[in-house]
This record gives structure tokens, sequence and C-alpha cells, in this order.
């Protein structure tokens, strides 16, 4: 392992563990839904989906940020950015997926044209997108301020996600925890299988990040040596060129 | 267990769609660390 060290090692092995306790509470501990049944045990993996998608996507808006506003280590900053909004386009089309297979069990159909829905698909092609461009610029710093102004502009999205289930008539539900009102609706072994897969997927985001930005840093000096190597030989054979004219 | 198929589909693509992605890193990290040396490496 060659982006690695002990210490993500150490957060490896802990964000095993604790998955492996959420997959054994989510389908052997964990009662059934009075109303949705066992299809509820989708929820353990489609909700820390959705917020490890939104912590990913804040995560990349901060580190755009950063880069933005900083003179010095502005391509590490922006190296996060990259590699968090990768990591969060993952979790947010596995929400889409597991929230479709959910959608199938308790509304009789895998797709709607609901406002949460919408607005979630509508968030994930903006960072498909972002990514894209990305992967335009060949110059790291020009691809850092570009793609950090993007960045900021497509946070604010989140919100419009979150609470289009209040803004508008939905068929996908409010929220069980994070509510307007305060209240909890869940059974106390829910809530604490639910909080232990967000504590999970977050130590698989911040693993998957920290080896995403380090490979990136290593195709960037690859790239940069890479040109440096063609740029050279190019000069090299114009002189060549040149000298037998 | 009712509904299992789509209970399991559901953790399956979502645990091995990071199985994979963590996989893809891995080997591409030990694929480019080959070639790039270790002082633009500051983790090392």
């Amino acid at each position: 392992m060659k982006t690695g060290t002990t210490t993500t090692r150490v957060l490896g092995i802990f964000a095993l563990m604790i998955t492996a306790w959420v997959v054994v509470s989510a389908f052997f501990l964990t009662p059934a839904d009075v109303v949705q049944g066992d299809s509820v045990r989708i929820m353990y993996a489609h909700v820390p989906t959705a917020w490890i998608a939104y912590l990913a996507f804040v995560t990349t808006a901060v580190a755009s940020g950063l880069s933005l506003a900083r003179k010095h280590r502005t391509l590490g900053f922006d190296r996060v950015a990259g590699a968090s909004a990768e990591v969060g386009v993952l979790f947010m089309a596995m929400t889409l997926i597991t929230g479709s297979l959910w959608g199938r069990l308790t509304w009789g159909t895998f797709w709607q044209w609901d406002p949460r829905l919408t607005t979630t698909l509508f968030l994930f092609v903006t960072y498909v997108g972002y990514l894209a461009i990305r992967r335009v610029d060949v110059d790291p710093v020009r691809r850092a301020r570009r793609s950090s102004v993007i960045a900021l502009l497509a946070v604010l999205e989140i919100p419009l996600v979150h609470f289009s289930v209040v803004l508008w008539r939905s068929l996908h539900q409010e929220a069980s925890v994070l509510n307007t009102d305060g209240d909890v609706r869940l059974d106390d072994l829910m809530l604490f299988t639910l909080f232990s897969g967000v504590v999970a997927f977050t130590l698989i985001f911040v693993w998957l990040v920290v080896h995403r930005q380090r490979l990136a840093a290593m195709s960037d000096v690859e790239r940069l040596v890479g040109l440096d190597v063609a740029i050279t030989a190019r000069r090299a054979e114009s002189t060549v060129g040149g000298g037998g004219r | 267990m009712k509904d299992l198929g789509f209970i399991l589909a559901s953790w399956i693509i979502t645990l091995g769609s990071i199985g994979v992605l963590a996989i893809m890193t891995l080997r591409r990290a030990r694929e480019l660390s080959s070639r790039i040396p270790d002082e633009h490496k500051p983790w090392v």
C-alpha cells in the first residue's frame, strides 16, 4: 500500500469493524418497522450514504474555499476537494440506487419525479460535471481555480435537497432524525445502528479521501514530469532539425 | 425475512461499490508509487 500509513491502516480497521457491527445489527438485531416491515433495513445503508455524500460535498466546498483564499498549499486543498467530490459522487450514486430499491418496496415504483428524488439527481449530475471539468485542465493551478468556483456554487444545492420534502409536497418521507421539530421518531437500537452506520461511513470516507488525494498528488507529479520530458525532447528535436537545415 | 432480495441488493451494491473503489485506489497507488520518487511523497 503506497499511499497508506499506520494511521490510515488503523482507521481502515476501525471502519471495517464498525461496518461489520452495522450489518449484523441491521439484519439480525433491529426490529422490523411497524409500517414498512423488513424493508426498513435498507435505511441503515441509504441514510448514511446520503449524509456522507452531503459531508463530502461540504468538504469539497471548504477545501475549495481554502484553495482560493490561501496563497500557499492551494494545490493540496484542491486535491482534497477533488478527492472528496469523487467519494461524494460514489455515495450519492449509492443513495439513489438504494433509495430506488427502497422506493420499489414502499411506493411500488423505482422512480418518481418527486422533489427530493429530482433535486438529489440534480445534485449528483452537478458533481459528475464538476469531476469532468477537473479533468479538462492539465495545469493544476488553473484547474484548482476553476473547479473551486464551481464547487462553491454547487454546494448551495444541498439545502435545497434537504429541505425539498418540507418546501414541496413530496412522496419522500420527512427526515426522521434531522427534522425541524427535533422529535426523533426511531426505536433506540434502530437509532444507534443508524448512527453507527454514519460513523462507519464517515471513517470510510476519510480513509478514501486521504488515499485518493495522495494518489492525485502522485498523478500531478507524473503528469508534470511527463510534460517536462516531452518539452525537453521537443526542444532537442527542433534544435537538431534547425541545425540540419 | 420479507423482501430479502431487495435488502441484500442494497447492501451488496453499497459495500461492493466502496470495496471496488478502495481496491482500485490501492492498485493505482501501488502502480504510480513505483514510478514516483519518494521526495514527492510527503506522507512516506
